[in-house]
This record gives C-alpha cells, sequence and structure tokens, in this order.
C-alpha cells in the first residue's frame, strides 16, 4: 500500500527536482541495477577453476558445479552484505545523529565478534544460528552503550562522536584479543575481522539472507528513521515513539553486523563512505536514499571483491582489506573536506 | 482551550516551575515573558510533553498531555524548539513533508501534498522548496520549520523563542506572519519571547514567570504597566504609548 501512494507522487516530485540537481529518479535507478547486475555477472567469471561462459554452454559438469556451488553463492553473499552494511551505516548514522559513524567505528562489529569468541569458548561447535544469536545480542549491547555514552557527552562535537565510538570499540576489541590469545584462538578471531568471500559455499551462506529481510525493514521504517535522525524533541513533535525507532534501528543495525560478521567477517568503512556518498549527491530523505545505499553499497563491494581476486591472482587478497584501504582514505576524505566548508 | 493546572518541574533541589497554573483560551497569542532562568520554557517544554512535569497536569482542549497518545496530540499541537539543528540534510519540501507524517503515519496521501504545497506558499517557500534546508538563510530556515508545523495542521502552536536569531527585519516578518495565522487560519499561538514590546505590540495576552513562578497575566495594557514590569524583570521600565502601543523603553 505504501509504494502504491509512493509511486503516485514521486513522478511529480523528481521530474520537478530533475532541473535542479541529480536526485535520483526511478530510470537512474535502474541503470545503477544495472551495473551492478553486470558487476555480478562478471564477478561469476571471476576465480582460479576455469568457469566460462563457452564451458557452461558446452554442458561441462564441473563447470557447472563450480558455478552453483561457489561462484553464484559468493557473488549473492557479496551483494547482501555490501547492500545491509551499508544501510546499517545508514541507520546507524541517523541514530548516532552524526555522519561519521558506522557498526565498525562505536563498537557494534567489535562486540559481535566478542560474542563470537564467547560462544566459540563455552560451547565448542556451537551451530552457526548459535553464534549467530550470541553474537547479535553482544552486538545489541555494544551499540547500547555506545549510544548511552553518547546521551552523556555534553558538547556533541561532530568529530568527537565518531572518537568516542572507536576509543569504545578499541577497548572491546582489546578484551577479545586478550581471551583470544588466551584461548589461542588469534587467527579464528582474524577471519572475523577481516571480511572475506573466499569461504561462501553453497549450504554455508544461506543464513545470510536475514540481512536481505533486515534491509527492507529499515526501507520501510525510512520516514521514521529519518525523523529520528532528527532528534527526540522533534520526533515528539510529530508524534513518534522515539525509543521504539532507536530501538528497532539497534535491533537492525546489531542483527545485521553480527550475520555479516559471523558469515563473511568485518567489512569496516563500508556503512561510513556508501551513505555519505549517497549524501552528498542526493540528501538525507531516507525513503529515498536507502535504494541508492543499497545498489551502490553491492556495487561498491562486487569491485573490491573482484580487484582482491585478480589484482595478485590466483591468490586473494580478503574484500576487508581492500575496502579499508579505500574506504579509509574516503574517510580522511569527508573528514577535511567538511573541516573546509566550516572555514 | 489549554489548561494549565498546579505544574511543577524540579532539577534535584531546585524548583524551576513552581506550581503554576493558568488558562489560555482558543485563538490570539499568548507571549510568556520573564527574565533568564524564570522557567519560560521549561514550562513550554511540559505543555507539549516533551519534558515529563513533576506535579500537576496540562489538557489541551480537554486531552491530558500526559496519557495522550503522541500521534493523536501531534493532530492537535505542534511544538517548535529554538534550535533546530538539522543533522541530516533534507530538502525544504521533504522537511514540511514531514509535518504530514502524524495525519498519515508514513503512507502520505493525494491531500497530504496540498497541505504541504499550501503551507510553502504561505510562508513564501515555493521557489525554494527543492532547496536543501542546510543551504538557507536563517530567516528562511525558520520559516521552512514554521512550515512545517503548519504542514501539521493544529489548532495550537507553541513557539520556543521564534525570533532567536532573527534581525529586526525578519523579526517583524515572524510577528506578522503569527498575526496572520490567528486571524486568518483561527490558531491559537503560545510563544516564549525575550523582547516585552513585540509581546506588546502583537499578543492578546501576557504571561508573565519570575523565579519559576506565574507572577502576572493579563492583556499587553496590564502588564505593560511600571510596576508591573518592575516586578517580573527588577528594573525600571518607562512605558511610552506609541500609535495605540504600549512600548517599554529600557535601553538607557
Amino acid at each position: 500500500m505504501a509504494s502504491s501512494t509512493m509511486t503516485r507522487s514521486t513522478p511529480a516530485i523528481s521530474g520537478r527536482v530533475a532541473l535542479a540537481r541529480p536526485r535520483g529518479s526511478g530510470g537512474q535507478l535502474a541503470v545503477a541495477g544495472a551495473a551492478v547486475i553486470a558487476l555480478a555477472i562478471a564477478s561469476m567469471f571471476v576465480g582460479v577453476s576455469d568457469v566460462s561462459l563457452p564451458a557452461l554452454l558446452a554442458g561441462d559438469q564441473t563447470a557447472w558445479d563450480i558455478f552453483w556451488i561457489s561462484r553464484v553463492p559468493r557473488t549473492v553473499s557479496v551483494i547482501l552484505a555490501g547492500m545491509a552494511m551499508s544501510v546499517a551505516g545508514l541507520i546507524m548514522q541517523l541514530m548516532a545523529r552524526n555522519k561519521f559513524v558506522e557498526p565498525s567505528t562505536v563498537g557494534t562489529v567489535e562486540s559481535a565478534s566478542l560474542g563470537i569468541l564467547v560462544v566459540t569458548v563455552a560451547v565448542p561447535g556451537a551451530s552457526l544460528l548459535a553464534k549467530m544469536s550470541t553474537a547479535t545480542v553482544f552486538a545489541a549491547a555494544g551499540t547500547a552503550l555506545f549510544l548511552l555514552v553518547l546521551r552523556r557527552i555534553p558538547l556533541r562535537n561532530t568529530l568527537l562522536v565518531p572518537l568516542v565510538g572507536i576509543m569504545l570499540g578499541g577497548v572491546i576489541a582489546a578484551v577479545t584479543t586478550f581471551f583470544a590469545y588466551r584461548y589461542d584462538l588469534l587467527q579464528t578471531l582474524n577471519s572475523w575481522m577481516i571480511g572475506d568471500f573466499s569461504g561462501v559455499l553453497r549450504g554455508r551462506y544461506e543464513l545470510l539472507w536475514i540481512v536481505a529481510v533486515l534491509t527492507l525493514v529499515g526501507y520501510l521504517c525510512a520516514d521514521r528513521f529519518t525523523m529520528a535522525g532528527m532528534g527526540q524533541e522533534f520526533s515528539t513533535n510529530l508524534g513518534l515513539n522515539y525509543n521504539r525507532v532507536m530501538t528497532l534501528g539497534l535491533i537492525i543495525v546489531s542483527l545485521i553486523s553480527a550475520v555479516v560478521v559471523v558469515n563473511i567477517g568485518s567489512i569496516p568503512f563500508l556503512g561510513l563512505i556508501v551513505p555519505n556518498l549517497v549524501s552528498i549527491i542526493f540528501g538525507d530523505n531516507v525513503r529515498r536514499a536507502v535504494p541508492w545505499v543499497a545498489v551502490f553499497g553491492a556495487g561498491f563491494v562486487l569491485v573490491c571483491d573482484i580487484i582482491g581476486r585478480t589484482i595478485r591472482f590466483p591468490y586473494e587478497i580478503p574484500v576487508g582489506v581492500i575496502v579499508s584501504a579505500i574506504g579509509s582514505a574516503m574517510f580522511l576524505y569527508l573528514l577535511l573536506r567538511k573541516r573546509e566548508r566550516r572555514g | 482551550m489549554i489548561h494549565v493546572s498546579g505544574v511543577s518541574k524540579r532539577y534535584g533541589t531546585q524548583t524551576v516551575v513552581d506550581d503554576v497554573s493558568c488558562y489560555i483560551k482558543d485563538g490570539g497569542i499568548t507571549s510568556i515573558i520573564g527574565p533568564n532562568g524564570a522557567g519560560k520554557s521549561t514550562l513550554l517544554s511540559m505543555m507539549s510533553r516533551l519534558l515529563d512535569m513533576d506535579a500537576g497536569s496540562v489538557t489541551i482542549d480537554g486531552l491530558d498531555v500526559n496519557d495522550t497518545p503522541g500521534r493523536e496530540l501531534a493532530r492537535k499541537m505542534a511544538i517548535l524548539r529554538q534550535d533546530n539543528q538539522l543533522t541530516v540534510r533534507l530538502t525544504v519540501r521533504d522537511l514540511v513533508g514531514f509535518g504530514r507524517f502524524p495525519h498519515h503515519g508514513g503512507r502520505p496521501r493525494i491531500e497530504d501534498k496540498a497541505y504541504i504545497d499550501q503551507a510553502l506558499d504561505y510562508l513564501d517557500l515555493s521557489a525554494m522548496a527543492d532547496k536543501f534546508v542546510d543551504e538557507l538563510s536563517g530567516g528562511q530556515r525558520q520559516r521552512a520549520f514554521i512550515a512545517m508545523v503548519l504542514a501539521q495542521d493544529t489548532d495550537y502552536l507553541l513557539l520556543d523563542e521564534p525570533l532567536n536569531n532573527l534581525d529586526m527585519k525578519h523579526a517583524v516578518e515572524m510577528m506578522r506572519l503569527l498575526r496572520r495565522l490567528t486571524d486568518e487560519l483561527g490558531k491559537t499561538v503560545v510563544l516564549v519571547i525575550h523582547d516585552i514590546n513585540f509581546a506588546s505590540c502583537y499578543s492578546d495576552n501576557i504571561v508573565a514567570m519570575r523565579e519559576g513562578r506565574l507572577v502576572h497575566q493579563g492583556a499587553p495594557a496590564q502588564i505593560m504597566q511600571p510596576e508591573v514590569l518592575r516586578d517580573v524583570y527588577e528594573i525600571d521600565i518607562r512605558i511610552e504609548e506609541i500609535e495605540g502601543n504600549r512600548i517599554g523603553v529600557y535601553f538607557a
């Protein structure tokens, strides 16, 4: 129902706006979506094993097996993780009312890893679902702690907020590393902290589809997150239950982060750069931004994953490394750009 | 009608608003005046359920602000605070559109667009409807927020220091606009204001506070008296009548 009224009103608005600045009409979004699909197809044909279009057309059984068991699941999970982590970043920014935060800079991801470590030590051989649930609870607790600390800071300095998050994340990561060291799990810990799609195989990634549902929920509640992003008093005036929206946001962000960390590993900075790029181009009306953030996020991670697989072929560089290398540079650029504008 | 009865707010041992009761009748502009720290904004925040009260109650058209559902109250009353720093980047039209949220709950209908256009038009913002709010000047931004609460289409408008950060020209424009809202659209406006002369020229009713208490209430002619203002502000203010308005002279 919501979407039917949306489509009715959107053409008039975007039509008028198109003259002033690029604001992302449905047509542009379709083009961007097509680009992501093209990248996805390219991604399916990158790898050590020989999976080529002629081989597939010739009915080569080995090629088809690799295609369905490895290439398709990998590409799907890249798209899902890229999309969801970017949207989680956007929601986190609205909740913290700060553009420079995302799940891996406020302690969410670090808390999720701590959760997986705890369950790995306490219940060896715990199921993936058990790991994910524990990671989610820890992620939610860590994020809630960050938001509580934020409430207590009297001066909401733009740069202070991400610093607080990074410090909090640092403390949690230190605790995690200490116990991982004690229990001889440092290598395992690394696999959560550095996102890597090389282990994705059919039958072992399907839980990742949860994040697609969460992203959709984020889109459906987009207006509410935008209002929450304008502050508690602002939301209250509009009759919005601020605490309920914040709780919903906390659940979405924590679940997405936990699911991605358990299945893929952390992809730092993704939730930071993608929403900021979209915001610079299209503004912050979340209902309009979410589809763009999702498409940009998926495309960006696809590109990074393809680079990671080809740059020192036949070896792979984990996607987390590529994303953070590009992401940290872009983060710096965004910080400096903001300061310049302030004069 | 807004009925404030026995409202108090305490922070620790300090009482910021102390047992305030008053009626604000429908229609017209009511100005809340008083020195810094008199509890004006705190009272307004409690009247608009932004702040919990420690004692007393506030009803708006018979609805108790403490237990009426937020959405229902948001269709009856709009509140605008003084510091509206947007951290999100929104266009003017998007911002004004949020005023309709209490009515459609996230599913905009055709008629909502008409309200938005009307509000933009009324505040002379149609030409800049697609600009981002952070690209506007201070006066335009203030008008954009007023347009949003206007689109909210409530009978009651509560404004906390709407003249803050506005120069003389824009301050006069804002007060004229509020006058039009009450005269043409029949709104009831309650505002916290520092400038007693604006309060005198544009209000129908003035509420004066000091140290958390309501000390005087009445028409501008009753409040704009040297002895009353002396009681409120503890300074001598000469009153001159200029073109039918009572003006306080306190600059020297």
